[in-house]
């Protein structure tokens, strides 16, 4: 399976990323920016940083710019996108998922493992996880306050179209359990083909026992199949 | 550009309490960003609507921020 992993001054977790991927037996190829085209792929994967530092909006800025009008294409033509942090930000700012990403609740750059839930486990980036299988992942961001407007909300609900909730060890949703003030506890979404994943929490920090745990592999796996 | 009334602005919260304590009265602050943004063209209406294309393309996320244009 072919990826390229698209790369913007100021991503910081480009690496990160194709070293998953590299693991997981995907092939994969970096994409700069200012690329007009993409090379052949069967998923597009926008990763974590501070793109343009983070100037006007959090992903404001990459998401206007040339390569991201091919992954639009990529996208309507039902290329597989994952969105990971900063990337998820990019891919709300490009109208490719609905609703935005707040500044923290509390205002503060939350680093930290969180617990997450995984709310559908019937799409091509889930499958292999459970349904409500509690996970273990790293966030580390300053805007993943998910929000968006009652409508989509609702279609969101009706549609099986939040990916993961934030949650406890026990899997308990609620505002204990939420680190930045989502809506919801939502931690990530898809859109409504459910060809188009973003997400705030870092699997890709999550595959090696050695500096981690592996609770993020099931995602790559998923991908995969 | 300010974010939208039922949007939560935790800058502005805090911005608020710290006045309060500080003495000062208020019903209510929303803390905002501004733009100074010079023009070619100097007909006002061509102008107005150059703005307006600038804020809904990049500028202003329209989900959770509204947006006010003033001649200087």
């Amino acid at each position: 399976m072919k990826t390229s992993v698209i790369v913007f001054p100021g991503s910081n977790c480009d690496r990160d990323v194709a070293v998953a991927l590299k693991k997981m037996q995907f092939k994969n190829q970096m994409v700069w920016h200012k690329e007009t085209s993409l090379p052949k792929t069967d998923l597009i994967v926008i990763p974590g940083g501070f793109s343009y530092g983070d100037y006007l909006r959090s992903g404001a800025v990459a998401g206007k710019s040339k390569i991201i009008d091919e992954v639009i294409k990529a996208a309507k033509n039902g290329c597989l996108v994952l969105g990971i942090c900063n990337g998820f930000q990019i891919l709300t700012e490009t109208g490719l998922l609905k609703g935005t990403l707040l500044r923290n609740k509390n205002l503060k750059f939350i680093n930290r493992d969180v617990n997450i839930k995984v709310i559908n486990n019937e799409t091509k980036f889930t499958s292999k996880y459970k349904l409500n299988e509690i996970l273990k992942i790293n966030i580390a961001h300053n805007e993943g306050n998910y929000f968006t407007d009652k409508d989509h909300l609702r279609e969101l609900k009706n549609e099986g179209l939040i990916a993961f909730k934030y949650c406890d060890k026990k899997g308990i949703t609620n505002e204990q359990s939420n680190p930045n003030g989502s809506l919801e506890n939502i931690a990530g979404i898809f859109n409504s083909k459910k060809n188009i994943l973003g997400m705030m929490p870092h699997p890709e920090r999550m595959i090696d026992n050695h500096i981690s745990n592996t609770d993020g592999v099931n995602l790559f796996s998923s991908l995969l199949n | 550009m300010t974010l939208k009334k039922d949007v939560l602005d935790p800058q502005g919260k805090v911005v608020q309490n710290t006045l309060a304590n500080l003495g000062m009265s208020l019903k209510n602050i929303r803390q905002g960003k501004y733009f100074e943004i010079e023009l070619e063209e100097t007909d006002h209406g061509k102008a107005e609507k150059i703005i307006k294309q600038m804020c809904e393309k990049l500028l202003v996320n329209l989900i959770i921020e509204d947006y006010r244009i003033n001649k200087l």
